[in-house]
């Protein structure tokens, strides 16, 4: 605020301007409620009056009971941890072996000019092509699930990872080099600390992706999780159920993004 | 041994697949101790080069660089760089970013933590200490690198177009400044510079590089008549300007 702290008594314009800044928040806020129930209002009212078929587009109090339904069985947390487990320890893991890969890139030219077009190749697969290969290969069961997650998003953090370090100002690297610093140095001083925002990008690209990988995992080869109960609901005609764990999912994934978001505040913080 | 930098008929080529460059031929200087001398020459003409040569930051293709008359291989902590821009690193604190030099070179010892603490509180940055490079002005942080270059107690101080990314007030100020610094501290610099007047108002000698590749064109010796001098008061004697021209001649600039 360029007012200073001494001045306690306000201009009247700059109060009109932070109350017009404080009511512009709240509207936006009250809209994107409204939104929300509008919609789902006129979902179950829809449902109700049978303007669309509940049996095949569900509607709010059927996802509600089915929530409730699976919980009684205790299946919910059960799907729910499943494919949380997957998508987390894809993500964590295509995260750090990106970054691994990429240091090992940077450290050798050499070497990256050699795998460039490798690179490009890989990158350019559709990886969920590989699906099948991966569960010949490792076997029917969440390890296939993860190497799925893992093989989506790990050509492209080291892309992203590479880019950053390539990005860093040469005089800083220069700079460290006349204290006498060592490669091993320009990495830990400069590098990954500058590459911060490099990660955090990363990371929230992931989060997507490892998401996108886990459900395609799940739904070639599963016996349980949120993709699972999809493909399943669908096969079975229980849109309730397919529509349930849709919004579980989406959930779930906010909940990841969110936990990135915070992550970033945590690393930056103090920095501005 | 009064000379600190002694640079014999140093040559530098570049390889590229183009063919080469000669950027370097056949220079030959002294600095000697506590003298502040300036590099001056054209663009292009391997200023820059020839001070990571003597930082060791590159190998010569011929010739040899001794620093107080050792030969010295690689970067050694006799060399204090200082860069164009201050590349304070945003993520430490003003006094880790002091304190970096020594990190490296593995020598945090409490003798170390005083000095920087002492350097911090002399040129007036000790209530920043703990404040972010970003909430500092451009003045302080260029004060804040030079103190991170004293740390390792340089004995000669390369200066890289250290002051050309600062505005021209600011940069009047921090010329001042660290001129002050230097000469305090009773360090011997070497400044590489395209700005004719700030390498007459700062140094005692000023060497002329030619064009591509570069030579040593012409050392003039500055003399100025004026008592206590500093860098703005250099700028109001009367010899100022006919330096100014003579260089300007020297330098043989068409646009």
């Amino acid at each position: 605020m360029p007012r200073s702290t001494k001045e306690s008594s306000l201009s009247l314009e700059h109060i009109a301007y932070l109350r017009r800044v404080r009511m512009e928040k709240i509207y936006i806020r009250i809209i994107q409620l409204m939104i929300l129930v509008i919609a789902l209002g006129l979902w179950e009212i829809c449902a109700n009056v049978k303007i669309v078929d509940p049996f095949i587009t569900s509607q709010p109090t059927r996802i509600i009971k089915t929530i409730i339904r699976l919980y009684e069985e205790g299946a919910l947390f059960h799907h729910i941890g499943i494919t949380c487990l997957e998508a987390v320890v894809g993500f964590v893991l295509g995260t750090l072996l990106g970054t691994m890969i990429a240091i090992i890139l940077w450290w050798s030219e050499f070497l990256l000019k050699i795998l460039e077009p490798y690179l490009v190749v890989f990158n350019s697969i559709p990886k969920i092509a590989l699906g099948p290969v991966f569960i010949v290969w490792i076997g029917a069961g969440p390890a296939a699930i993860i190497v799925m997650t893992l093989s989506i998003s790990l050509i492209v953090t080291v892309l992203e990872v590479l880019n950053g370090f390539l990005a860093i100002d040469e005089e800083k690297i220069k700079l460290v080099q006349t204290f006498g610093g060592t490669k091993f140095q320009v990495l830990t001083k400069v590098l990954l600390p500058a590459s911060s925002p490099t990660f955090i990008n990363a990371l929230k690209i992931n989060v997507g992706l490892s998401w996108v990988g886990v459900i395609v995992g799940e739904f070639l080869v599963s016996k349980a999780g949120l993709g699972y109960l999809i493909v399943y609901g669908g096969q079975v005609f229980k849109l309730d159920l397919v529509m349930t764990s849709v919004i579980l999912l989406g959930i779930s994934a906010t909940i990841m993004y969110q936990g990135v978001v915070y992550l970033e505040k945590l690393l930056v913080k103090n920095k501005v | 041994m009064n000379d600190v930098v002694e640079v014999q008929n140093v040559g530098m080529k570049y390889q590229s697949l183009n063919g080469e460059i000669a950027a370097l031929e056949n220079i030959s200087f002294k600095v000697r101790k506590g003298e502040f001398v300036s590099i001056v020459g054209p663009s292009g003409c391997g200023k820059s080069t020839l001070l990571s040569i003597i930082a060791g930051l590159l190998s010569a293709t011929n010739g040899t660089v001794l620093l107080s008359g050792e030969k010295d291989i690689g970067t050694s902590l006799k060399i204090g760089y200082m860069l164009q821009k201050d590349h304070l690193f945003d993520w430490r604190t003003i006094y880790q970013n002091v304190m970096i030099g020594m990190e490296i070179r593995r020598i945090v010892t409490p003798e170390a933590k005083d000095r920087a603490l002492e350097l911090l509180k002399t040129y007036g940055l000790y209530e920043f200490k703990d404040k972010y490079p970003n909430q500092l002005s451009g003045g302080m942080r260029q004060r804040v690198a030079l103190i991170r270059t004293l740390m390792t107690d340089p004995q000669i101080l390369l200066l890289d177009e250290a002051f050309s990314a600062l505005d021209y007030q600011t940069r009047l100020v921090v010329n001042q400044d660290i001129y002050a610094i230097i000469k305090q501290e009773n360090k011997t610099a070497l400044l590489v510079t395209h700005d004719i007047a700030e390498s007459i108002s700062m140094s005692d000698r000023v060497i002329l590089l030619s064009k591509r590749p570069g030579t040593i064109k012409n050392i003039y010796e500055i003399k100025l008549s004026c008592d206590n001098r500093t860098p703005l008061s250099s700028r109001e004697t009367p010899e100022f300007q006919y330096y100014f021209q003579e260089i300007w001649k020297g330098l043989d600039v068409h646009v």
